[in-house]
């Protein structure tokens, strides 16, 4: 797939903004604080409703404005569409595929697929658990857009059961109307959270193994690199789910887990008042060596780490037959030779790459194709 | 800003569901030039639908009497319950003229993050309702109508759960799909896997 035209109206920086792109690489520079990146964010927003600069709506739109529109024309296989997205801060944002109105933003999700490499990445190895999740749960709904839907139930679920949690261990001596009700709940929150912990687990086991050679191309000299899913089952997760060679997850099995371990962590649950089992609960362990990446990882490494987690999820894609679009945002200052190497011959290999760079010199000369200047609020396709 | 009255005005009606402050200021213009006559009639109806509206004593929908039209008419069949969310639900299934059973309104959905649990609905009436007989008929089977929502199916969980113990009591819920007249093609995902999971031989 490739992203034929891009128009932006009020988004970031941008008042207007109208380009056509080709397949292959289309490489935008431009110095610091020119824009670049809102563009590419633009096409990024659109592949997954979110930002990978903000986590709300609100900074997408230009200061004064009182909604940004983004309008992408995406060919897939020949066939072209027509996606615009109108984004307003505090309310739902509304979306239309070939001018249709969807009832849904949901809708467009799935109709283009990116991979993004940016410098927030290093965060997936130095930052929160909910960092790694995040990941998971975007290259999950990438994959398959139908996770979207799962996502949300599930978080809704959480939200409620956290609700009642809080205000029946607020009451000492809960009533059993409220326990019968926290068990209608719990069945609610092990069947959403059975079908997003079991594609989880499903995606850890594609990424494994294509994670380790990725680290090993990238840094050849460091220690080998792996991943495990660690979740709030416990022990009671089969050992056979999430690895290599192991079995796809069973979610009729891991709905009977999660429901048992809800059963023996009540009382806790309800004296802390919090949800204390389910996905939301669980972390993507990252390890170098015999250490945790957090922590013992080096500044470079953990940059090969995050860098590796991106190409992983690259080729997990190529495996499903997604040809994703990458979005190369100012990484190439991060990385040296070596690893640019490495991110290069992937790249090329891509249908559509862009490419956000502040220094022309520093983007490899494979991925050389159509490039635009981006200064003082114009862009111009350069010869 | 309006000044006074208007701006009163405008503000009350802005506070109402499903109207903006555009809308609010369009509607206020116009009760202002409309004549006196019109106004009273409104302000009649505003008066009465908290005084004159009661809920019924059975099914608890919006009612005029103790008990409601639905309930009161002989031709329905008592042995059959339709258990909906809110009055606007009874509305909508009543359009569709197949069912002839009789209603419970339970007034809401479970939803603990606004503090709705199983005593703030009409489940105990409802739990009654089944319990008793009416001229020697008792209820067989209760047809659960809530929405297709996280809150809604959490309660329809709940509601099986609090049926079960009835011996003889058949529970149903309303099946989920496909819309008519809309195409495959366009169906959303988790619609259309619900649709195979509940697919029926013919």
């Amino acid at each position: 797939m490739y992203v034929r035209h891009l128009q932006v109206t009020d988004f970031r920086s941008w008042a207007q903004a109208d380009l056509a792109f080709e397949p292959g690489p289309s490489v935008l520079v431009g110095a610091n604080g020119q824009g670049k990146t809102n563009l590419v964010e633009a096409i990024g927003y659109v592949a997954t409703l979110s930002s990978h600069r903000v986590a709300t709506d609100a900074p997408l739109i230009r200061q004064g404005a009182q909604r940004a529109v983004v309008r992408t024309a995406v060919v897939n296989e020949g066939r072209e569409l027509l996606v615009e997205l109108e984004i307003t801060a505090g309310k739902a944002n509304r979306a239309r595929i070939n001018r249709a109105q969807m009832p849904r933003p949901r809708e467009v999700l799935g109709i283009i697929r990116t991979v993004l490499f940016a410098p927030e990445d290093l965060a997936l190895v130095r930052g929160d658990p909910g960092e790694r999740r995040r990941f998971m749960d975007d290259a999950l709904v990438t994959r398959m857009p139908r996770m979207a839907g799962v996502r949300a139930d599930y978080e809704k679920v959480l939200r409620q059961r956290g609700a009642l949690l809080k205000s029946a261990g607020g009451r000492r001596g809960s009533s059993s109307a409220d326990l019968s009700t926290l068990e209608v709940w719990d069945g609610h929150l092990a069947k959403h959270g059975a079908a997003l912990l079991g594609a989880r687990l499903d995606l850890v086991a594609d990424l494994g193994p294509r994670l380790t050679a990725a680290y090993a191309g990238v840094a050849p000299e460091s220690r080998p690199a792996t991943i495990k899913y660690k979740s709030s089952l416990g022990d009671a997760l089969p050992p056979e789910f999430g690895v290599p060679d192991g079995k796809r997850a069973d979610l009729e099995l891991l709905e009977v887990l999660l429901l048992q371990r809800l059963s023996e962590m009540r009382q806790q649950e309800l004296d802390r008042g919090v949800c204390l089992v389910g996905p939301h609960r669980d972390e993507l362990e990252l390890v170098l060596g015999d250490h945790p990446a957090k922590g013992y990882a080096s500044h470079g490494e953990s940059w090969s780490f995050a860098l590796a987690l991106r190409l992983a999820s690259c080729e997990v894609l190529r495996a499903d037959g997604i040809e994703p679009v990458l979005i190369l945002d100012d990484v190439f200052a991060e990385l040296d030779r070596r690893r640019r190497t490495c991110l290069a011959e992937m790249a090329v290999g891509a249908e559509q790459v862009f490419v956000t760079a502040a220094v022309e010199e520093d983007v490899p000369r494979e991925l050389t194709g159509a490039k635009y200047r981006v200064a003082g609020g114009e862009i111009t396709r350069a010869e | 800003m309006y000044e006074g009255p208007v701006q009163d005005l405008i503000d009350e009606l802005g506070r109402l569901p499903g109207i903006g402050p555009k809308s609010a200021q369009r509607i206020a213009f116009h009760l202002l030039s409309t004549e006196a006559a019109d106004i009273g009639r409104l302000q009649d109806a505003l008066q009465k639908v908290k005084e004159g509206v009661v809920f019924c004593e059975i099914c608890g929908n919006v009612s005029e009497q103790a008990k409601c039209r639905i309930c009161t008419d002989p031709r329905r069949d008592i042995s059959l319950i339709c258990v909906v969310e809110e009055p606007k639900d009874v509305l909508a299934i009543e359009r569709t003229r197949e069912f002839r059973g009789r209603y419970h309104v339970l007034g809401g959905a479970l939803d603990p993050l606004s503090g709705v649990g199983p005593e703030q609905l009409r489940i105990r009436q409802l739990l009654t309702r089944i319990g008793t007989t009416e001229d020697g008929i008792e209820v067989k089977e209760v047809i659960i109508a809530t929405d297709p929502n996280t809150e809604g199916e959490a309660t329809a969980t709940y509601l099986v759960r609090m049926l079960r113990d009835f011996p003889g009591l058949s529970v149903t819920r309303l099946a989920s799909g496909l819309p008519m007249g809309g195409d495959l093609e366009f169906a959303d995902e988790l619609t259309l896997g619900r649709a195979l999971s509940g697919r029926r031989s013919v």
